[in-house]
């Protein structure tokens, strides 16, 4: 639906050149829930307003349903942005508009007649849950209905791609949890394609089927959301994954443990098996749970556990040996053996 | 006293009308040139939707070279121009022509800077819907920016008061040609307090009624 290749955006001001977006390439799927999360600053913002041109890109290809956007004359962007949705961090609501006028706004920037405007409008209103505030002007409205009409305004135009600039993150955790609900809904009863851009890894765990990382200006990694999850590489993604699943075991506890550290990360169906508790029949050993917990992402369980093992040397390693077997994911954090050594542990 | 104010009525009489004639022409010549050139000094600038140096470049300099003539002398240095238009340089018509050239540039910076208040996400969401941009003009810009629009024109109106005086004490005519006439030139106490007076409380209904007005269409 979306394909991005080789997207460049370089801004100069007084003399020197910076980098927005550097060299990006990207394919979003029709239907999908993408999701791209940065921190301030990583370029996510600017790579999402070249996909609609309202930043155009220095150089590289944006093309939307087979158009490329770049190719078209003022007139026939103006038709190509009908078909983009956009909704803002700030809502951008027009302030002297009810919020049935903005919604018809768009519907007057597509030429629709006053009369069809109107009775779209409401069946729009209807559709994010406020048709009993058509009269009222956004001053009025709170910051979850604000962020309702424009998605009713920019679903107007029964767009084919909604790109949503940090929609949630004025919002708070229960607005947000409701707007995200909203635009899952859109997303699976409209066939809409999404985009998102968010510094918060919680909305994309909570509806993104894939996601990308982006740090100064590139993305560092991308995938579905739940392999994302279950397998981080970059640094940058694991910190950001921290910030939803947090596994890291205060310096003060660690030292005292003496057991064998591990981490193993259960995805899939195995993590509807016994896995621990086979691991502590068929060794003699002994397991203390120091941390875990089993999310639910994209309706697929992953389940993540720090275990101390105590026992025999060698009855520990054989216990280790056979979750490497098992499992994908399986970190030794702190050996026994080296217990003294804790700070050397991997992370 | 009261002998003196019929005596005087009149001319107070004319004196006032002939104010009211410099000042409303004036008035509606700001909206209909400096309204425009305001939102086109707007729409031009840097990172928005019409955005043209050149433009914006020219207008600029032409706005700031009309303003940076004291008005005393944007009323002489026009009797050509005024002399050809209308026929003639005395006369509160002759006299609203200089008004006229001094209050676009005025009311055209008076607009441009109410728009700058206006939220650029909103012109930003605005393209974003596909709207063209007289549309945004139109519908976005105009409707965000009307009270504003209405406070800019009562400052407008309260200094062609002013102007309009200096344009009467060459031949305009008006409330400020009589001040001086008899105030003045014949150290006529009454007149130039009856004057100054009447001045006040123009002024003062201006103010109040812009006000309300920019009030009233304020919606949100």
């Amino acid at each position: 639906m979306i394909t991005i290749e080789q997207l460049s955006k370089v801004y100069h001001s007084k003399g020197k050149s910076v980098i927005g977006v550097d060299d990006v390439t990207l394919n979003i799927d029709q239907g999908e829930i993408y999701g791209i999360v940065g921190y301030s600053g990583a370029g996510k913002s600017t790579l999402l307003r070249c996909m609609n041109v309202l930043e155009r890109p220095t150089s590289g290809i944006v093309r939307i349903d087979g158009i490329d956007l770049m190719s078209l004359c003022p007139k026939e962007l103006r038709k190509a942005r009908q078909s983009i949705g956009m909704i803002f961090q700030g809502f951008h609501l027009a302030m002297s508009k009810t919020v049935l006028e903005n919604v018809a706004f768009a519907l007057k920037a597509s030429g629709v007649g006053r009369k069809e405007r109107r009775k779209r409008a409401e069946e729009l209103l209807v559709l994010v849950g406020l048709d009993d505030k058509a009269n009222q002007y956004p001053a009025q409205l709170s910051g979850g209905q604000k962020q309702r009409v424009s998605i009713a305004r920019a679903l107007a135009n029964n767009p084919k791609v909604l790109l949503c600039d940090e929609a949630t993150s004025a919002l708070d955790p229960n607005t947000t949890k409701s707007i995200l609900k909203l635009l899952q809904e859109i997303n699976r009863e409209l066939g809409l394609t999404i985009v998102l851009i968010t510094h918060e890894m919680e909305v994309v765990k909570e509806i993104c089927d894939r996601c990308a990382v982006m740090e100064e200006g590139r993305i560092v990694e991308q995938g579905s959301t739940y392999d994302i999850f279950a397998y981080p590489e970059n640094e940058l993604t694991k910190r950001f994954i921290q910030t939803v699943i947090d596994f890291q075991i205060p310096e003060e506890q660690l030292v005292k443990i003496q057991g064998t550290i591990v981490h193993m990360t259960i995805t899939g169906e195995l993590a509807g098996e016994s896995i621990v508790s086979d691991l502590l029949q068929h060794h003699d050993i002994r397991g203390n749970i120091l941390h875990g917990k089993i999310d639910y992402i994209q309706n697929q369980a992953l389940g993540m556990f720090v275990m101390e093992l105590t026992g025999d040397r060698s009855e520990v390693e054989r216990a280790i040996g056979t979750l490497h077997d098992k499992l994908e994911e399986v970190e030794v954090l702190q050996d026994a053996g080296t217990a003294d050594q804790s700070m050397a542990r991997a992370e | 006293m009261l002998e003196q104010l019929i005596n005087l009525w009149p001319e107070l009489n004319k004196s006032f009308l002939e104010t009211l004639v410099m000042v409303g022409i004036g008035l509606v010549v700001s909206l209909m040139v400096g309204l425009p050139l305001g939102l086109l000094l707007f729409v031009t600038d840097r990172a928005l939707f019409l955005e043209n140096r050149v433009v914006k470049s020219i207008a600029g300099v032409v706005v700031n070279l009309v303003r940076s003539i004291p008005f005393i002398i944007l009323l002489v240095f026009l009797f050509p121009f005024t002399n050809l238009l209308i026929g003639t340089t005395t006369g509160p018509i002759a006299a609203s022509v200089a008004l006229s050239v001094a209050a676009i540039p005025f009311y055209a910076r008076m607009v441009e800077s109410s728009a700058r208040d206006i939220d650029r996400g909103v012109i930003e969401a605005a393209i974003a819907c596909g709207a063209s941009p007289w549309l945004i003009i139109k519908d976005i810009i105009f409707p965000e920016i009307k009270s504003g629009l209405i406070s800019g024109l009562t400052i407008t109106a309260i200094s062609l008061i002013g102007y309009s005086a200096m344009a009467g004490a060459i031949g305009g005519g008006g409330i400020g040609d009589l001040a001086i006439r008899y105030g003045y030139y014949r150290y006529d106490n009454f007149v130039m307090f009856t004057t100054v007076i009447l001045l006040i409380v123009l002024v003062q209904i201006i103010q109040y009624l812009g006000d309300f007005i920019a009030k009233a269409v304020k919606k949100s």
